[in-house]
């Protein structure tokens, strides 16, 4: 089972290379995403043995993100077709990509492939090594989807990408030889670096090298994951990137990063060190929603502006499960409604990009009148990504604050709750005033923004988060405790 | 055996400096590939109990690429995209050695407080490991070209690859590989990275880079 999920996508992307008609590729692509989003149902419907020794295996974390992934996954491959028929169509006058050649459509669609499967290989490693050695290979398929439109502003965004992210890992594998350095005994008897073994209690570990560890880790994951003040590459990768791949870098990849901390974590926990960690977890969570609010306040892009909401997310899920207890299960949930929520916007903001080729936040007007589909999708998506009830993400953000309070964390509550309120008035302001007002008297009506191959699956998105936000099912909630359980939450 | 050990200490100590200290970038990456083939040996003088025939082939490996593959596609670098042959660093070469010596004395505190489970071959490695490592660092934050950015996440590899070998002396081939296949990795698409960039920008000072940034003072004006 676990085995398909990997092979799948794999396959279908080299074979995507070797293909030669266009709408063979696109075909391919949607029925690889279409089957690997089956198989994740059907992952549900039966338990999954673990696979490989042991290394690789589905647990309720696992699970959870996997769902995320897919489904995300499959909504991005429908737009891609969407996407890329658009750019192939170009607008003559798009100063973003008037001169330049994408890249071509077969090598952007294999790389999409093999950036799922590597995301799928760090979310059932139970390895640590291969958890790194999976973290590494996402950056180098994803660098050439960064680098899609080959212009000078995407080339210096995938350097950056590049070179910071290469770094963060680096760290991160001097974390993995510190927490294999903790599992040695003094015999010189080391245990494996099997999630499993390591949270036993019973499994001695160093604790002042499982310290060190879980710092290096967290700094090398949090660089992926876009923990300020790690967090440099990411403004600028997910406005330069298509807006495909914009959606699935915040709404999948930087899951996958939480979820290489969150092992660690799970490790310390089951150590007594759990408070030690959680409260590292807590302090770059809030740093970073505040350092993501000041910069969402006024910012000139809108794409730019979604990113640094990606970074006040991240800040949120990183608090969330640092805090520990009820805010756990929240912080899960806010996960998957960050993820819906983000991608619906990334791509929202694609469509913005081909009705007025521009991403400043200044020359976009009257949204709702040029490109309507896509302008009650931006309302839509800005409602949700704010927290406004009745969407999901106002259930998951009140019960993380419910924790907090109830915890006793009276500062923590209270960053909290000032950022944000700092991100809600930013980001309402800017995408209210995008959406409202008259279109430019040069646009009139923008077919190619309200296609349905790049209306509908963020519509789809937009509804399961509107139906999450009203009717949160009993098996969704005891599922999601089950899985915050394994973090020692409630 | 704890003495050639300690010789290849010293060597990787002398070789961080003398990179913090040199203005020209073919001699840096020179000195990085003499460092990378010194820690490259060290599998080898572990003890006679890990001269087997994969620690060996390993090691071969390893010198191949850090002694020859590695320095060719940097020079290669260099010359296709016709690098001025300087070193142009955002600090200055003596505040540049003077931060080295901080590093020093830095890893050498943090690994008086980091005992090992079970004593490293020789107590000089862990902080020559760390210190090339932070080395690496800082050669990556201080310079300007993106080459020297290559070398520093080399010298970078080279840290954790060592303190690997001290600190999990029963698993060397694991590590070794892991290191090995991250920076040839990251040096193979650095390196094509660096064509794209001084074809696009005909240099590559990472400086220059900076188009994308939320506050620069002279791209305020909306046009």
């Amino acid at each position: 089972m676990i085995a398909a999920l990997l092979l799948v996508p794999t396959i279908a992307g080299i074979s995507v290379l070797l293909v030669r008609r266009d709408l063979l590729r696109r075909v391919l692509l949607i029925a690889a995403a279409a089957t690997q989003f089956a198989l994740t149902v059907a992952t549900w419907l039966k338990p999954v043995a673990a696979e490989g020794a042991g290394w690789l295996a589905l647990d309720d974390l696992a699970r959870l993100f996997l769902t995320i992934t897919s489904s995300l996954f499959l909504a991005a491959a429908v737009y891609a077709v969407g996407y890329l028929k658009r750019e192939g169509s170009r607008l003559p006058h798009n100063p973003y990509d008037a001169t330049n050649i994408n890249e071509p459509d077969a090598v952007f669609m294999a790389c999409l492939l093999l950036f799922l499967a590597t995301m799928t290989l760090m979310i059932v490693s139970r390895r640590f090594g291969l958890i790194w050695v999976a973290m590494e290979a996402t950056t180098l398929t994803s660098a050439p989807l960064i680098y899609f439109h080959r212009s000078q502003r995407s080339l210096e965004a995938t350097w950056k990408y590049l070179l910071i992210c290469s770094v963060g890992i680096a760290l991160a594998l001097l974390g993995t030889l510190f927490l294999a350095v903790a599992a040695t005994s003094a015999s010189r008897h080391s245990l494996p670096l099997l999630v499993d073994t390591l949270v036993r209690p019973e499994s001695a570990l160093q604790p002042v090298w499982l310290k060190a560890a879980f710092i290096f880790l967290l700094v090398g994951y949090g660089t992926k994951m876009g923990l300020v003040p790690l967090h440099t590459w990411l403004p600028d990768a997910h406005s330069e990137a298509p807006s495909v791949v914009s959606g699935l870098l915040s709404g999948a990849l930087l899951n996958c990063a939480l979820l290489g901390i969150v092992r660690v974590h799970q490790v310390c926990a089951a150590h007594g060190l759990g408070r030690f960690s959680g409260d590292l977890l807590v302090l770059f969570g809030l740093l970073s929603m505040a350092v993501a609010g000041v910069f969402i306040a006024g910012q000139a892009d809108f794409k730019r502006m979604l990113a640094y909401s990606s970074v006040e997310h991240m800040g949120i899920l990183a608090l969330g499960i640092g805090a520990g207890g009820a805010a756990v299960s929240g912080a899960l949930f806010h996960a998957l409604n960050h993820s819906m929520a983000k991608t619906l916007l990334f791509f929202a903001a694609g469509n913005i990009i081909a009705a007025y080729a521009t991403k400043k936040t200044r020359e976009v007007t009257g949204l709702i009148h040029a490109a309507p589909r896509t302008g009650v999708l931006w309302l839509v998506g800005c409602a949700a990504i704010v927290g406004m009830p009745p969407f999901s993400t106002f259930l998951s953000e009140f019960s993380i604050l419910k924790a907090l309070i109830e915890q006793g964390r009276v500062a923590a509550s209270v960053v909290y709750l000032a950022a944000l309120a700092l991100v809600f008035v930013g980001m309402a302001i800017i995408m209210v005033r995008m959406a409202l007002g008259a279109p430019p008297a040069r646009l009139k009506h923008a077919p190619l923004a309200d296609s349905w191959l790049v209306t509908l699956p963020p519509a789809i998105l937009g509804i399961v988060l509107l139906v999450l936000g009203v009717y949160v099912p009993p098996a969704v909630q005891v599922f999601l405790s089950r899985a915050a359980h394994l973090l020692g939450g409630g | 055996m704890t003495a050639w050990i300690d010789i290849i200490m010293v060597t990787l100590m002398l070789a961080n400096l003398l990179v913090l200290g040199s203005s020209r970038l073919s001699a840096c990456t020179r000195i990085v590939a003499v460092q990378g083939v010194a820690a490259g040996v060290l599998p080898l003088l572990l003890g006679p109990q890990h001269r087997t025939m994969g620690a060996a082939v390993l090691v071969a490996i390893t010198i191949l690429l850090r002694g020859l593959v590695f320095p060719v596609l940097v020079f290669r670098a260099l010359r296709v995209a016709r690098v001025r042959r300087e070193v142009e660093m955002y600090v200055s070469q003596p505040l540049s050695i003077l931060l080295g010596i901080g590093l020093l004395a830095c890893s050498c505190w943090v690994s008086s407080r980091l005992p090992l489970p079970s004593p490293a071959p020789s107590p000089l490695m862990l902080p020559v490991a760390l210190c090339t490592a932070l080395t690496g660092l800082l050669v990556i934050v201080s310079r300007v070209k993106a080459v020297s950015q290559v070398l520093g996440y080399l010298m970078l590899e080279i840290g954790i690859a060592v303190f690997g070998t001290a600190a999990l002396p029963e698993q060397p081939l694991l590590v070794e590989l892991g290191v090995l296949l991250d920076a040839f990795v990251a040096v193979f698409v650095m390196g094509i990275m660096i064509f794209h960039i001084s074809r696009e920008f005909d240099h590559i000072d990472t400086d220059d880079l900076d188009e994308l940034a939320d506050w620069t003072p002279d791209a305020e004006q909306p046009k």
